[in-house]
């Protein structure tokens, strides 16, 4: 069996008096699909802070052993820059080099048009939202740990998201996903099993 | 390398597009002389000896105001949890913002400072001495600032309670830069002050980042 990708043990955590979560366990392995679920305030941002290394927990331990990207609900996406500008930072701060081309054809995949060249602070929530979708395929990290990526999505784009999602675990990556939304495809249109374990899509349900 | 030139270049294209915020400090320092100017009687009555502190606050202040909101955006919008995450490594990162963030406030008002002299009747003679010690004293002022911005940054107040927090850091930096500055006027050997400045610049260059990225990391935990 394969390493875990990130592994968490025994996460607690208790905020203002309300515990979200006690002795989580969590392995994330190659080809996985977690979804976090559960009702708002229930801990699902808080868990993926936690594995992303930038809330501490109460109690347990993270251990990533394989690169990962974090996209939170504020997706990091200045709005005085163009989402090419947005995403040519991002690439410097996860240390990738990026040309021209690559950028355009992550713009493509996202499906944004002409919008690339406007502030994002010209852009409706939706097309942030792809902008910072095309910061996953660029970055190509082993793990994705993305907070409601659905948020502000039309139907094409929610289609687009979880096509990526596929393609990422088909190669051999992971996800770990706090959503409302099933963000699998069915079955019959997932990839091939990666490895000797047949990758798992999971419900992790947080909350009472 | 990267992660410096990333940011630095990043936040240097912000304050171009957002030229009104960026060049806040510089028209705080500028009319902040022309009314002290005024106020004293015009470039003829002056400040005299004075001018040079009067300038090295000036310059102090506008810095303060500049740094005060170096992460707030960056804070609102979510790049800066993704600076913290992966920026590697974070202490160039951070290094690289405040460079960008001295070179819209400490350096044009560097440049500005021997016309404020001017307009505040100061013997054009102490010029270079000021800006020298501007030179050596203004990073420094930003560098410390940034470790109360940095603190402050989660809870979305800056302002008083930063000035506050980073005003007994700033009193050595103020009080050998205009030191210096003074002697240099009354043809005194300001060798001594200069050293300390650059000690100062030196010791914040090398600490300051790390102290500004725990104290980031803390604003994160929420």
């Amino acid at each position: 069996m394969s390493q875990p990708l990130i592994n968490a043990d025994g996460l607690t955590c208790v905020v203002a008096d309300q515990r979200l979560f006690s002795a989580l366990d969590l392995a994330v392995l190659p080809g996985d699909l977690v979804e976090v679920r559960g009702p708002n305030g229930c801990g699902k941002s808080t868990l993926l802070r936690c594995l992303a290394g930038l809330y501490h927990p109460g109690a347990g331990r993270v251990e990533r052993s394989a690169s990962f990207t974090y996209l939170g609900h504020r997706a990091g996406l200045s709005a005085d820059l163009t989402p090419i500008e947005n995403l040519r930072w991002f690439a410097a701060i996860d240390g990738i080099r990026v040309d021209a081309a690559m950028l355009a054809k992550a713009m493509d995949q996202v499906g944004l048009g002409a919008a690339r060249f406007d502030r994002c602070g010209m852009l409706s929530a939706g097309q942030q939202r792809r902008a910072a979708l095309a910061r996953l395929l660029v970055g190509r990290a082993d793990v994705w740990l993305l907070d409601e990526p659905l948020t502000a999505l039309d139907d094409a784009g929610c289609a687009l998201t979880r096509g990526f999602l596929d393609e990422h675990r088909a190669r051999g990556g992971a996800a770990v996903c706090a959503t409302h939304r099933a963000l699998a495809l069915p079955r019959s249109a997932q990839a091939e099993p990666h490895g000797e374990r047949l990758p798992q899509t999971r419900v992790v349900a947080l909350g009472p | 390398m990267t992660a410096f030139l990333g940011l630095f270049q990043r936040d240097l294209l912000v304050a171009l597009r957002r030229p009104t915020d960026a060049a806040n400090p510089l028209v705080f320092f500028v009319l902040a002389v022309l009314l002290l100017g005024v106020g004293a009687g015009g470039a003829e009555r002056g400040l005299g000896d004075s001018a040079a502190g009067a300038v090295w606050v000036l310059a102090l202040f506008a810095n303060l105001l500049a740094v005060e909101g170096v992460f707030r955006r960056d804070f609102d919008d979510g790049s800066l949890e993704q600076l913290l995450i992966h920026a590697r490594p974070r202490f160039a990162a951070v290094l690289g913002k405040l460079a960008a963030n001295w070179s819209c406030a400490g350096l044009p008002v560097l440049v500005l400072s021997p016309l404020a002299l001017f307009v505040l009747g100061h013997s054009t003679a102490g010029a270079g001495m000021t800006m020298l010690t501007l030179l050596l004293g203004t990073p420094t002022l930003t560098l410390l600032g940034a470790i109360g911005a940095a603190l402050t940054a989660g809870t979305g107040r800056g302002g008083l309670l930063l000035a506050a927090l980073v005003m007994p850091f700033y009193l050595p930096v103020l009080i050998f830069g205009a030191g210096a500055s003074t002697a240099a006027v009354d043809g005194q050997d300001a060798a001594f002050e200069l050293l300390f400045l650059g000690a100062l610049l030196t010791g914040s260059i090398t600490a300051a980042p790390f102290a500004v990225g725990k104290a980031l990391a803390i604003s994160q935990e929420y």
